[in-house]
């Protein structure tokens, strides 16, 4: 679409280091996960069949969206630390309203609503204020929650009320024998792909987190294009509601309180998109989320305690880190704005 | 003989006599002044893990009634998930100096030491239902072992090989840390670790979440295809096991326990759970505001005597469903 903008910034550390071929993250992280499914493939009993893949991926599914959404932000240079939040506060705004009488259809278009407005408001303070969006996400994380707990619901887990078969198809039909929730994070994913690598405005977002100043200076709407990222994020994460809130019949809101915002984070870093902006893409979400995925699923089919789990899980995060910081090094540029 | 008939006679007179005289003016209650003096203007602090869930909603609904009866105070501070904030308001209320703190505990460590600081400093201590190690002036709520004890026994009788089935059962359990997990799951086991009729496949934590526990569920069902039952330890997580049984279409015998709201009668009804072991709240609630009027009317200091009350459970299953085996939070606030 728009040629001029879409050239210097091909992404990924591979065309930064022109010649010959190059370790990316990405490329580790999917020979791991290729090395552990064989590991696993072998070691444990049905792990290999049809059954436990779909239902490998299926758990992941919410994670997938999520890290999508976060994925965006991080490209351009943010971080949206307030996705559960929206997430578990937007879908109880709605089963909160359906339990009040309104049809739910209409009840999920007003939690839509407040997922835009959310989104609006922290795209201001971000973009427009100026507020790092670490902080910024983390504040408004804090008033959605609050108001989810205080204002809008008296109870943290809020039911979804009976005979509502069409939308419990969103968490717990299959289509062609794939679960619905497979099929919609297989369909965002492939339309984030293409809007980040074939659009024009896509290509905004990289641009303006690689270099924000060279991003202004060209021309570029710095400011709308990053309250547009928290609309997606925002979007996303009502998506990944919808499925969680379908598949269990309520929406739990303690989830806030959860480390769900940190899996996303392990996802996203684990992938290969650096924290410090204008790198990767979906593909390297599917990768990260396709790892957690298998060590969750070989986890509890080693029956590993919890605790242990999110021992493991930490591990690898750091690991990621130490990859990244490797892989994506700290350069003038970053010394100068810093990271998220 | 005579004589006696004559005592007698005049016994039955008097009787008659005082009777009579009641029937007139009734009889002044003696203890029923004292009694109210002792609990009037006293300060009871109610630590809950949440005050967003069923069980800390439905003991506050019934304490509140009885304060407002009874004209003591009561305070609620809310842990709001974290030990770190119930600790603070506990420590708090410590410096305040109430008569009676009631406490929910999160597991059965973090709060002992505070809890043993408030009893020194004179201040009775009430756990409700998730206990921890210390133990305070009272005790009110389920009895998780002798629940662990009896699901084992059902999953005995409903999976055991000798029932004709595989014999293989999993565990969803809450924080490896809570009342409600160390005591089921030492029940659970102690019960069948010399029994070759029951194996447990899996054993996790759904950390009190259903999008978790239906996760779990989800892998352990694939990886057991023919798993027969599923005992999990709190009904309002087991909502996510109870799906993922649904999902797989296969006839999983899922045992669950909760504080009997309505929505466990639902999940009864529409199929979710086999088996709900309720520890019936409102009952609860009944025996808290008796600790606490006991413990106010007691003259002997904290820490002097230690008593449990145990909820009498009451199974809900289809065959023992009836309009009175749940309660509804909005009815119990009224």
């Amino acid at each position: 679409m728009n040629p001029a903008v879409e050239k210097p910034h091909d992404s990924d550390v591979a065309t930064r280091r022109d010649k010959g071929f190059v370790i990316t993250q990405e490329l580790i992280v999917a020979v791991a996960a290729a090395v552990l499914f064989v590991l696993f493939s072998v070691a444990l009993d049905n792990f290999l069949t049809p059954g436990n893949l779909v239902a490998l991926v299926r758990n992941v599914a919410v994670l997938g969206l999520l890290s999508i959404g976060m994925a965006v932000v991080v490209i351009g240079r943010g971080v949206d630390l307030s996705l559960v939040a929206v997430m578990a506060v937007s879908l109880t705004v709605s089963i909160v309203l359906a339990n009040k009488g309104y049809g739910f259809g209409e009840a999920l278009v007003i939690g839509l609503g407040f997922v835009l407005v959310v989104a609006l408001v922290l795209g201001f303070l971000v973009a427009y204020v100026e507020i790092p969006s670490i902080f910024a996400t983390l504040a408004v994380a804090s008033i959605v929650y609050g108001l989810g707990r205080g204002v809008i619901a008296d109870l943290d887990v809020n039911n979804i009320p009976s005979d509502l078969d069409w939308f419990l198809f969103i968490g717990r039909g299959s289509v062609l024998g794939i679960p619905v929730s497979i099929w919609l994070f297989a369909f965002t994913a492939l339309v984030l792909y293409l809007f980040l690598r074939r659009t024009g405005i896509g290509r905004f977002i990289y641009a303006l987190g690689d270099n924000l100043e060279t991003a202004r200076i060209t021309g570029i709407p710095v400011r709308p294009v990053i309250v547009l990222q928290y609309i997606i994020s925002g979007l996303m994460a009502f998506l990944a509601g919808a499925v969680t809130a379908a598949s269990v019949a309520s929406m739990n809101m303690r989830i806030v309180n959860s480390t769900v915002i940190y899996d996303v984070l392990l996802v996203v870093v684990l992938g290969g998109i650096g924290l410090t902006g204008g790198r990767g893409g979906v593909r390297n979400v599917v990768v990260g989320t396709a790892l957690i995925g298998l060590l969750l699923n070989a986890m509890t089919i080693m029956d590993i305690s919890y605790t242990v789990q999110n021992l493991i899980k930490s591990a690898v995060l750091l690991l990621a880190l130490i990859v990244d910081a490797l892989l994506n090094p700290r350069d003038e540029q970053t010394a100068q704005q810093g990271d998220i | 003989m005579n004589m006696k008939c004559a005592i007698a006679g005049l016994a039955a007179s008097l009787v008659l006599a005082v009777t009579g005289a009641q029937a007139q003016e009734g009889l002044s209650d003696e203890i029923r002044q004292p009694t109210l003096d002792k609990l009037k203007g006293r300060q009871v602090v109610f630590v809950p893990m949440s005050m967003s869930f069923d069980l800390p909603e439905g003991w506050a609904a019934v304490m509140r009634k009885d304060a407002e009866r009874r004209g003591y105070q009561l305070d609620i501070r809310d842990a709001n998930w974290s030990t770190d904030t119930g600790t603070r308001a506990i420590t708090q209320a410590i410096t305040e100096k109430p008569d009676v703190i009631v406490v929910q505990n999160f597991d059965v460590t973090s709060y002992a030491r505070t809890l043993k600081r408030a009893q020194d400093a004179g201040i009775k201590v009430v756990q409700v239902n998730m206990r921890s190690t210390y133990q305070t002036d009272a005790f009110v709520g389920a009895d998780w072992y002798g629940m662990g004890e009896y699901a084992a026994n059902r999953m005995l009788e409903v999976c055991g090989k000798s029932a004709g089935k595989s014999g293989k059962i999993a565990l969803v359990q809450g924080p490896a840390t809570a009342a409600a997990s160390v005591y089921q799951l030492n029940a659970i086991t102690e019960k069948l670790k010399d029994n070759d009729d029951i194996e447990i496949v899996s054993s996790q934590t759904g950390d009190w979440d259903q999008s978790k526990a239906r996760g779990i569920t989800q892998t352990v069902i694939q990886q057991n295809p023919d798993l027969c039952g599923i005992i999990g330890f709190w009904d309002v997580m087991d909502a996510g096991t109870g799906a993922a049984i649904q999902e797989s279409g296969k006839d999983i015998y899922l045992i669950t326990s909760g504080g009997g709201n309505k929505t466990a009668c639902q999940g009864v009804e529409n199929g979710t759970f086999n088996e709900v072991i309720s520890y019936d709240v409102p009952g609860q609630g009944r025996d808290l505001i008796s600790a606490v009027s006991i413990l106010l009317q007691s003259d002997e200091p904290a820490g002097s005597e230690q008593f449990v009350l145990y909820t009498p459970n009451k199974i809900i299953t289809k065959d023992t469903l009836g309009p009175e085996s749940c309660w509804d939070l909005d009815v119990l606030k009224n």
